[in-house]
């Protein structure tokens, strides 16, 4: 509601108003093109993408290389599309996903409201771990999983996936769980109640903001991964982004601009829709505290 | 343990071991990651700085060689493209997410209609990866079939804009497609902030007699400093490792002046079989990192203390 | 580590022979993705099937096997390497120098390698005088790619010498059409450099040059001859050239846009996948100053030690299977390239493929036959490597001279 009481800025004149609007309208349309290219792109024959030009309409709309780009396509000696990887990468990603979440929130709960001493380096040491390149770990990554047995699983990617998730989901949750009054903790703590207890009954249920973002950023993150998707599976485990880039690598005389097409905006497909559904929600969570850093 | 921790001393016996696992209880919650951050991340980093002190090749070796990758690193020009390509790209990058990001916030928290509508817009681009916008990109960017032959289509017949196939010009074309997909995070954080800054502060302005432009460069945008810390970090972040945004859209070239560290550390592990000079230059890449973070996140922790 | 190999591959072996029969299962690793290739895989993959064993494709694809090479190494560092993989040249060696092959001389003894394979090939399968790795095929690099109804529009003729090449695509540029068809992808720039190379500087420098990486002959009058015929290439280039896909660059062969390309004989698969006919749609002739030589990329598959008695006995099974003439056939009739094994009867390969093979036996003979470094036949991947950023910075720097790349050259050269 804040919002409704500034009148402020180019609020005043109607002119600004059109500028304002014009150059958000001039943005919308810039951060559009790519995604218009590919839907349009994808919904063409070949002579139609021949023929015209990057932002041509569709002559004849065709759902022909969406359905190749799902269940026919080929890659090497498998014609299955993309189908059999994209319930692979459901099947690692959501594990991934919550226990990271999971483990993030404990550890901002830990390093916010029961701090000791050493705590807040192992912080800083933990933020900094954001940063290390990934490919600077394929190959110690690879021996490890090799020693622990789960080289080459889906056990395997969503160990790699939550140990290097574990840095930013505790910055979101930290972040967030540090703006909130010491008051109710500290109240629960002398009435007796233990660690956990004030987890559950405290601090999970005004977490619901935080928790969307750090949901969408890790979904995000790891639906997209091609790097340790690439060298920790193989074969018919292969996930979604892997199965595109060899797709899209993939030439059979003539490219077929609009399956590729297609199969990307079907491997974008789940992360799009989370942004759309749950943007309202991100919004919220990154207001609720999580910049505040 | 019970002795080093505190306040229980007076309860029963009975309870105490109780008191002592739940005195314990952060440290054990928190031990799985710091174990996790100790091996993977800090462990790997030693192992890699080991290897850069050797002359591994196709697969690790342990025996220690000296400085001579170090050498061999700082003699290659395609290193010193790759680390001036990252300096361009590093800072026209930051500054145009954070310029572009901050305006379209300001201009979205004006009572625009739409706006849940208009903000989805500039956020989707986050929630692709390179991977499945590089074709869209790379066309897009390419003379023949993209943006140039559009214009000149529309009768511009002199349009020219190949970056991207320009030797020296194609880390612009990156920054361009990277911007695309990080400002809208920066706009949602800054978005954020604004949301966040006291109404009242910017009434009593007002009364005082500020114009808008006054009160945004004097009052508003000042009051941001936390986000704008936020997001230099995610941006320096996106900055060092972007490895994807290069692959995909120009792989490194023309040629390979479009390389930036993370693709020439790759290149040379990975397909050159060189993983010593590949260790080296992550090293350099890290160090770099140390050197610009480090003094950053202290002083925000630091002002957290503070606070 | 000799041992250990040796161990390790006597154990193999005994496994193997003892258990001809075991059915087991063949993990490949490959970046065979593409249209024909894909095709000559499932051949691979049928064949296997028929003797009981499963094959498990395991394929990556891009920036030919670049990651699936990172791919490779992280399955080795974890203890579980493929059954096979796609690895070439000396490439090979390196691995073997590991300790982590298989040796193959029993599959080899009974299909009579030694005397099927021309020694330049075996010697590179070879680790230690042990079979180490399989041959697939004999792709020729040096091939020019000529449309010859574009020449005809422009009033040229197909040149054989690159004096000719120069005034001819003068001819070409003039018509309007894009004389040299071509991708700005560094493989693609040395592909083209390695041929001039070869047809400015004769096979015997250039084996003192790319392979044996004497210094004298990197930073020679040759090399810089070869830099400065590049120049001269490069002027018939179009520009949106950068990060082209070569196969792209095919089509424009095939399409009437561009009167010829630089490229190995894998583009025959493009001409044959758009019904194009040898000798009247498309002409392949050596490049100019390339007839009498001829420049070789021979694919092969390196093998790693198997534990358990089935992978071992698969493996084997797999081994013998790529030798085959059956397969050799129709995996080189499907990929362009022509049979590694010699006195295959040719008559289902077209002209091409015939020319390509009689060349073959031919320059064995007379001393002409190079491996291509281009395509990683020749020098370590590291050399290789540093050669390619010349030869593309070259490309790209159009104020570096002839002299400065030669003298860059030798430095990329060292050891």
């Amino acid at each position: 509601m804040a919002e409704l009481q500034r009148t402020r800025a180019a609020g005043a004149g109607a002119a600004g108003r059109v500028v304002v609007y014009a150059l958000l309208v001039a943005f919308a349309l810039y951060y559009l093109m790519p995604l218009f290219v590919m839907v349009t792109t994808s919904l063409k024959t070949l002579d139609d993408i021949r023929a015209g030009n990057l932002l041509a309409l569709p002559g004849q709309v065709t759902f022909d290389a969406w359905s190749r780009a799902w269940s026919g396509a080929c890659t090497g000696v498998r014609c299955e599309g993309l189908r059999v990887n994209f319930w692979n990468s459901v099947s690692f990603v959501l594990p991934a996903v919550l226990i990271s979440t999971l483990i993030g929130a404990f550890n901002g709960y830990v390093l916010t409201m029961w701090r000791f001493r050493g705590s807040d380096v192992m912080f800083t040491m933990l933020l900094l771990g954001c940063f290390i390149p990934f490919q600077v770990v394929l190959l110690p990554m690879a021996q490890t999983l090799g020693y622990l047995g789960i080289a080459n699983s889906i056990a395997g990617l969503v160990f790699v996936h939550v140990v290097y998730g574990l840095a930013f989901t505790t910055l979101f949750f930290r972040n967030f769980y540090v703006s909130l009054p010491d008051g109710m903790v500290k109240a629960a703590r002398v009435d007796g109640a233990g660690f956990f207890t004030i987890f559950w009954r405290i601090i999970l249920p005004i977490s619901p903001p935080i928790i969307v973002v750090c949901v969408i950023w890790q979904f995000t993150q790891i639906w997209n991964d091609f790097l340790f998707g690439v060298v920790f599976s193989s074969g018919e485990r292969q996930p979604i982004t892997v199965a595109l880039n060899n797709l899209v690598n993939t030439s059979t005389g003539v490219k077929e601009y609009n399956v590729d097409m297609a199969a990307a905006i079907i491997a974008g497909l789940p992360t799009l829709l989370v942004y759309v559904v749950a943007g309202k929600y991100f919004m919220r969570g990154l207001t609720a505290g999580a910049v505040k850093g | 343990m019970s002795s080093a921790t505190s306040a229980g001393a007076a309860s029963v016996p009975a309870h105490s071991w109780r008191q002592a696992v739940e005195n314990a209880l952060p440290r054990i919650v928190l031990g799985p990651t710091l174990l996790c951050a100790l091996v993977f991340i800090y462990g790997f980093i030693a192992w890699t700085a080991w290897l850069s002190f050797t002359e591994s090749r196709l697969l690790p070796r342990y025996e220690l060689a000296g400085l001579v990758q170090y050498i061999t690193l700082f003699e290659n020009d395609r290193w010193w493209i790759a680390v001036r390509n990252l300096a361009i790209f590093g800072s026209l990058f930051m500054g145009v997410c954070l310029a572009l990001g901050l305006l379209l916030a300001i201009l979205l928290d004006q009572r625009i209609r739409a706006e849940g509508f208009l903000r989805a817009i500039y956020l989707y681009p986050m929630a692709l990866s390179f991977i499945v916008t590089g074709t869209a990109w790379r066309w897009i960017l390419n003379p023949g079939l993209g943006a140039q032959q559009l214009v000149r289509q529309m009768g511009f017949e002199n349009f020219t804009f190949d970056w991207i196939v320009t030797p020296g010009m194609s880390i612009y074309a990156v920054v361009i497609a990277g911007a695309w997909q990080s400002t809208g995070f920066v706009m949602a954080l800054f978005l954020a902030g604004l949301r966040g800054v006291d109404d009242a502060v910017i009434k009593s302005a007002q009364v005082d007699g500020a114009g808008p432009v006054r009160i945004y460069t004097s009052i508003i945008i000042p009051s941001l400093r936390p986000v704008f810390f936020s997001a230099l970090i995610i941006l320096a972040h996106i900055a060092i490792k972007s490895f994807d945004l290069v692959m995909a859209l120009t792989g490194g070239g023309p040629g390979y002046s479009s390389d930036v560290p993370a693709t020439f550390m790759y290149t040379f592990a990975f397909n050159r079989n060189q993983i010593g000079l590949g260790a080296a230059s992550a090293m350099m890449m890290m160090l770099t990192i140390v050197a610009v973070l480090v003094p950053m996140i202290y002083a925000e922790t630091g002002r957290h203390r503070r606070g | 580590m000799k041992n250990r190999v040796a161990g390790v591959l006597s154990l193999a072996l005994a496994a193997a022979c003892a258990a001809p029969a075991l059915a087991g299962e063949v993990e490949v690793l490959h970046w065979w993705t593409s249209g024909g290739e894909a095709k000559s895989v499932g051949e691979l993959k049928k064949i296997l099937e028929s003797k009981g064993d499963k094959w498990k494709d395991f394929a990556v694809a891009g920036g030919g096997g670049e990651t699936a090479m990172t791919v490779l190494k992280s399955r080795v560092v974890s203890g579980k390497p493929p059954t096979a993989a796609q690895v070439k040249g000396p490439g090979i060696q390196e691995w073997a120098r590991e300790g982590v092959l298989a040796n193959l001389d029993d599959v080899a003894k009974a299909g009579k390698w030694d005397s099927l394979l021309p020694p330049v090939v075996s010697n590179v399968m070879k680790y230690q005088g042990h079979y180490v790795a399989v041959p697939v095929n004999v792709h020729r690099v040096n091939w020019m790619w000529v449309n010859p109804e574009v020449f005809k529009k422009a009033g040229a003729r197909i040149p054989t010498t690159w004096e000719e090449f120069a005034t001819e695509a003068e001819k070409i540029k003039k018509a309007g059409f894009i004389a040299v068809a071509h991708g700005g992808q560094p493989w693609q720039d040395a592909t083209v450099f390695e041929t001039v190379a070869l047809g400015v500087g004769g096979a015997e420098w250039y084996k003192k040059a790319f392979v044996e990486l004497d210094p004298k002959a990197l930073n020679s009058p040759q090399m810089e001859k070869a830099f400065s015929t590049l120049r001269v290439v490069q002027k018939y280039i179009d520009k949106d050239a950068a990060n082209r896909d070569w196969n792209l660059a095919t089509a424009m062969v095939i399409n009437g846009k561009a009167a010829m390309q630089f490229m190995g004989d894998w583009a025959k698969g493009e001409f044959t996948a758009a019904r194009k006919v040898p000798g009247k749609d498309y002409i392949c002739a050596p490049a100019p100053g390339n007839k009498g030589a001829y420049t070789f990329n021979i694919d092969s598959f390196i093998m790693f030690s198997q534990k358990d008695a089935s992978a071992k006995s698969a493996q084997a099974h797999l081994a013998a299977a790529i030798m085959e003439p059956q397969f050799q056939e129709v995996f080189n009739l499907n990929k362009g390239s022509i049979p590694v094994r010699l006195g295959m009867k040719m008559d289902k390969f077209d002209q091409c493929a015939k020319d390509s093979a009689a060349d073959f036996v031919a320059t064995s003979k007379s001393g002409a036959l190079v491996p291509s470094w281009a395509h990683e036949m020749a020098m370590p991947p590291a050399n290789k490597g540093a050669m390619f950023d010349v030869v593309t910075g070259f490309m790209n720097t159009p104020s570096m001279t002839p002299r400065a790349a030669a003298e860059k050259m030798a430095a990329a050269g060292k050891k």
